[in-house]
């Protein structure tokens, strides 16, 4: 139940991603499909950023007074990224880390799927805004953004 | 600068491309956009030429190998490169004449530059070393790819780039989510350190769930039969020169990075006998070869014939990396190069009909032979490549796949593939039979012979059909190199 329940942001990311590609699928109206499109997309960044985050984590900046320090465990968390759920990443971590309040701000989440995040992103809104000029364009040729319309009046000219 | 060629083919055309948008100017613009497309020609070759002396690794920035991103060029990712940088610089030689007249004056800086970034895309996921950076490289091709497309001058085009947009990004996503998971299971990007990482991972669920949606994203891209229906309207609706360009490079790149994805990431043995893909790509290839052909033969626009005529070919390459093994591998990676040539040369010539006729129905063309030999004749020569006849590229790749196929005694394999050359006499016959044996159509009748400027980069690309039909050294000899290298490196582990 712990399991089902800890990985709950696995299920909003299944959730969503079967949302939005239903969305994609059924809809006949253009605009509803590039918004199932956005959602799906949505669903992957969601994806990544849940595999990157470490339980008790903060974001990674180096503070000046423990560069040493905390720049090792930095690059131990960029090299054991591999973390399926977080705690083994976080178990891993333990063993650098020795004891009391101010070691645990030195665990780090994984800045990487965030990163990679920001370039799907950017992706995701050229094509959002390349599909909506088409659509524009559809709707000045044809005069409706309905799809099976559309085919229909293709099939008649 | 001797070292910076690799990054050199990514970094000029990415930024001549906003560069000439700022200019504006189309002739210039269009004279530019030649001369970048000729340098990179020129590089990917000097690259090729040094692979006698092993393969290429150029790291970004500096940052080393697994935390960095890396360029790799080897036999395979240089001999991918070479054909499409080379098509890509031998259409743009072609299309002046035939953009002016399909595309809008105000849009032709537009154009050129979406033309380069394509081209970026398309060569950068063959030489980066880095997953993610080929998801990034691969959104860069098909977004300006679909803007390409939507320039079309039919009201469908907008409508068939939106179609190719929606299921691409469908694909291109499923990728994404497939990296993602790799991911979460290795810790790293680079596609060396992975390959090195999966066997201790190899048999959960995850790896499992990673691959399937990266062959899938992959499938989509590639046109595999069954999810090829974004394929035909867009080749059919885009400007000629775009289709040119796409259907002979697009869908090999995607084949290219499958290759990568089977070969060098994730071993045969994980792919072909863990799970049963080698049976699986070869039942979707035979069936996909056969339905496209039959397809084909039924259509009367001669576009769209050749669209579903490269869904059946898409067919033939698979069907060599299902074979897994040198022979399969080096007519698969052959057929990618001479079907590019085939294909590239065949749209020319379509381009030629539009630019003169004006129309692409086949009840149009009748007769054009009379009024337009040369262009006629090309389509002639192209034909009896794309169908494999002796002395042509088509006959290279196509006799490969069969000695291939005979010496895994896949007997009922080799019987359909020959089966399936008749239907491309089928269909390439229609429309020989149009051009040469019907009465002139009042189109064909007032058509002039295409333009020189046309005409003869046309012939070089059809020409070379038939160079590369009789002499192998560097089309099958360069394939054969890279698909030891390719099998060499899965047998040591993925250790490059």
């Amino acid at each position: 139940m712990t399991d089902f329940l800890g990985l709950y942001n696995y299920w909003i990311v299944i959730f969503l991603m079967m949302t939005g590609f239903y969305i994609v699928i059924a809809r006949e109206n253009l605009i509803k499909t590039i918004i199932g499109l956005n959602i799906f997309q949505t669903s992957v960044f969601l994806l990544y950023i849940t595999m990157g985050k470490v339980t008790g984590g903060t974001a990674p900046i180096l503070k000046g007074s423990h560069s040493g320090e905390s720049h090792g465990a930095e690059s131990h968390g960029a090299e054991s990224h591999g973390a399926e759920h977080g705690q083994e990443l976080h178990a891993a971590a333990e063993g650098h880390l020795d004891s009391g309040v101010e070691a645990v701000t030195e665990i780090y989440s994984n800045p990487i799927p965030s990163v990679l995040m920001l370039t799907a992103i950017v992706v995701g809104i050229a094509t959002t805004a390349l599909a909506l000029a088409l659509v524009v364009r559809i709707r000045e040729e044809y005069g409706t953004i309905e799809e099976d319309e559309i085919l229909e009046m293709d099939r008649n000219s | 600068m001797i070292e910076q060629l690799p990054v050199l083919v990514i970094v000029i055309p990415l930024m001549a491309a906003p560069l000439f948008v700022l200019i504006g100017n189309r002739k210039l613009v269009l004279l530019l956009t030649q001369l970048v497309c000729w340098t990179v020609f020129g590089i990917t070759v000097s690259l090729l030429s040094r692979m006698q002396y092993g393969p290429i690794s150029y790291e970004l920035g500096g940052w080393p190998s697994p935390y960095g991103i890396v360029y790799n060029v080897d036999y395979l990712s240089a001999f991918v490169m070479l054909f499409v940088s080379g098509l890509g610089a031998i259409v743009i030689t072609y299309a002046p004449k035939s953009v002016e007249r399909e595309v809008h004056h105000s849009k032709h800086s537009l154009f050129y530059a979406s033309y380069l970034l394509c081209m970026t895309g398309l060569l950068g996921m063959c030489i980066t070393g880095d997953l993610f950076n080929v998801f990034v490289f691969l959104e860069i091709s098909s977004l300006s790819s679909y803007a390409l497309i939507s320039l079309g001058k039919t009201r469908r085009a907008p409508l068939a780039a939106l179609h190719y947009l929606i299921i691409g990004t469908v694909g291109a996503t499923f990728f994404l989510i497939g990296i993602g998971l790799l991911y979460q299971m290795t810790g790293t990007l680079n596609m060396a350190d992975i390959a090195s990482r999966l066997q201790a991972v190899e048999s959960s669920r995850t790896m499992l769930v990673a691959f399937a949606f990266m062959t899938v994203g992959l499938f989509i891209k590639m046109a595999v039969f069954p999810l090829h229906t974004w394929l035909p309207n867009a080749y059919t609706y885009a400007p000629s020169v775009v289709t040119c360009f796409i259907a002979a490079t697009a869908t090999k790149v995607s084949v290219y990075a499958f290759i990568r994805l089977i070969y060098v990431i994730f071993t045969p043995q994980f792919a072909f006998e863990r799970l049963p893909l080698d049976s699986a790509l070869m039942a979707f290839s035979l069936v996909g070869i056969f339905v496209a052909s039959a397809a084909a033969i039924y259509q009367t626009n001669i576009k769209r014939l050749l669209a579903y005529s490269s869904v059946a070919q898409i067919g033939y390459m698979l069907l060599g990396i299902s074979m897994s093994n040198v022979g399969g591998l080096t007519a698969g990676i052959t057929h990618m190069f001479n079907h590019a040539l085939i294909k590239g040369g065949l749209f020319m010539v379509v381009g030629c009909f539009a630019l003169r006729i004006g129309s692409l129905k086949l009840e149009d063309l009748r007769g054009a032979g009379k009024t337009m030999p040369l262009t006629s004749f090309a389509w002639v020569v192209g034909g009896l490549g794309l169908i494999g006849v002796p002395m042509t590229a088509g006959f290279v790749s196509k006799w490969l796949l069969l000695t291939s196929a005979l010496s895994l005694e896949l007997w009922p394999v080799a019987v359909l593939m020959l089966l399936s050359s008749l239907l491309a006499v089928v269909y390439i016959w229609r429309v020989v039979e149009i051009l040469y044996f019907s009465p002139a159509s009042h189109l064909a009748k007032t058509a002039k012979e295409a333009p020189m400027a046309m005409l003869i980069p046309t012939y070089i690309v059809i020409g070379s059909t038939i160079v590369f039909g009789c002499w192998t050294v560097y089309s099958a000899g360069i394939a054969h190199a890279a698909a030891e290298s390719l099998l060499g490196i899965s047998q040591m582990g993925g250790v490059q």
